[in-house]
């Protein structure tokens, strides 16, 4: 088995779950304070991944970074970069995929926690940030850890939109669920197996580790 | 002196009810709040820390202005630095005692200081959840008094102390409020809870 597609999955898995960390953890704060109409729509948007066709996500995708459109063009132009057929529209593509597995949970363990946790931060003379990076973070690691095991595990798992936007190019964006189905199209069901296999095990053993590490925190996986 | 005119809508049950209160503390005195159940007044205590917003409303310390919606000026919780003791406490769960003084206050004699009056001396390595009620009532007092706050605004402060913890906590209290020239503000049900405190009482009811 060439073990390639394992590594290129694991390490879009890792680096969609850095940047969505980073991006999701203020977003998720943001929009658990109050509502309000570009909330709700921003929210609505975040959300629509979880619903819509992956294809449909690719689809789209691939048109607005096609380096002969809009966007795509512009970038190709201006920056040399290109999205489509690359790894680098991969990772895009993955952050936009799983982006509601990181900001959902996040979002939903802010709103949990007590107004007067940070009021009290407040009255004390510390500002927005400090509250937010001292007071609140801490108090909901274990739902920051099932969002990070949830998003790295649904990227593990991506298969439309990455063949729409990344294709199927050995060693740059095919993947692991590429493999498999590359694989059973050429009738090399020993080697669909052996990819199946690892993504089977190492889906089961993040599934398994949230509920170890939240035993005391939560009673399921995808609180 | 501290001198508060403010109107607030309140939701209840049947539609709304107005809080109106309009009065003066002077400096360094001892006030307690009290009225029925939902009548504003832990609201009162949130509109002066400026957690929550008056319709109307003009609140002046000395001679500055913390908030005029006529003007539409109002300063920060942040900046009005009031002490203020939660109801639920709100303590932080991933802080222990020390941790949580620490979090305001980096002077070290001060903050023992704190920990003796509140006889939590021997539970500086206790987060929140392995504390009595009553140590995370006086924990929740504490933590506001480390920032030496020229005014204290305390919702139901005692409700968890047994009488002879509380006119042990008191005396101690009252010397650091005298010490500071603190302005005391203390919301009660209770008759008794104030005792060992000469305190001026205001009466709460929204309309």
């Amino acid at each position: 088995m060439d073990l390639t597609p394992i590594w290129l999955t694991l390490k879009l898995a890792a680096i969609t779950t850095m940047i969505l960390l980073i991006v999701g953890l203020p977003l998720a704060y943001w929009l658990s304070k109050g509502r309000s109409i570009a909330k709700i729509i921003l929210e609505a948007i975040i959300t629509m991944p979880l619903v819509l066709p992956p294809s449909v996500l690719g689809f789209y995708l691939l048109m607005a970074f096609s380096p002969k459109h809009g966007i795509g063009e512009w970038l190709h132009n201006t920056f040399d970069i290109q999205f489509v057929f690359s790894f680098k529209g991969l990772v895009l593509a993955s952050v936009i995929y799983s982006m509601p597995f990181m900001i959902g949970p996040i979002k939903s363990a802010l709103q949990q926690l007590p107004l007067s946790l940070s009021q009290a931060s407040y009255t004390l003379g510390k500002s927005e940030r400090e509250t937010f990076i001292k007071v609140l973070l801490p108090n909901i690691r274990a739902s920051m850890l099932t969002a990070a095991i949830l998003t790295f595990a649904h990227t593990l798992g991506e298969f439309g939109v990455v063949l729409m936007i990344g294709g199927n190019i050995p060693g740059v964006t095919r993947v692991a669920s590429i493999a498999v189905y590359d694989s059973v199209e050429n009738m090399d069901y020993a080697s669909a197996n052996a990819y199946s296999l690892t993504l089977f095990c190492i889906t089961f053993i993040m599934v398994i580790s949230v509920f170890v590490f939240n035993k005391y925190k939560a009673k399921s996986p995808l609180e | 002196m501290i001198s508060i005119d403010i109107e607030k809508k309140l939701k209840a049950y049947r539609g709304e009810q107005v809080l109106k209160i309009e009065a003066q503390f002077e400096t360094g005195s001892i006030t307690k709040i009290y009225g029925p159940s939902g009548a504003g007044k832990s609201t009162f205590l949130k509109i002066i820390a400026g957690l929550i917003e008056p319709e109307y409303g003009k609140i002046s310390v000395d001679d500055a202005v913390w908030l005029d919606t006529v003007l539409k000026t109002s300063l920060s919780p942040q900046k009005r630095k009031v002490g203020f003791v939660f109801q639920n406490y709100a303590l932080f769960p991933n802080m222990t005692v020390q941790q949580h003084l620490e979090y305001v206050s980096d002077d070290a004699q001060w903050t023992n200081r704190l920990l003796t009056i509140g006889k939590l001396e021997t539970f500086t390595s206790h987060k929140p959840e392995y504390l009595s009620g009553g140590q995370q009532q006086r924990l929740a007092i504490l933590r506001a008094m480390a920032i030496r706050p020229k005014l204290m605004l305390m919702d139901e402060p005692f409700s968890a102390l047994d009488p002879k913890m509380k006119s042990e906590l008191i005396p101690g209290l009252k010397s650091i409020w005298d010490e500071l020239g603190t302005t005391v503000l203390i919301v009660s049900h209770n008759p008794q809870e104030l005792e060992g405190l000469t305190a001026r009482e205001i009466y709460v009811e929204s309309q």
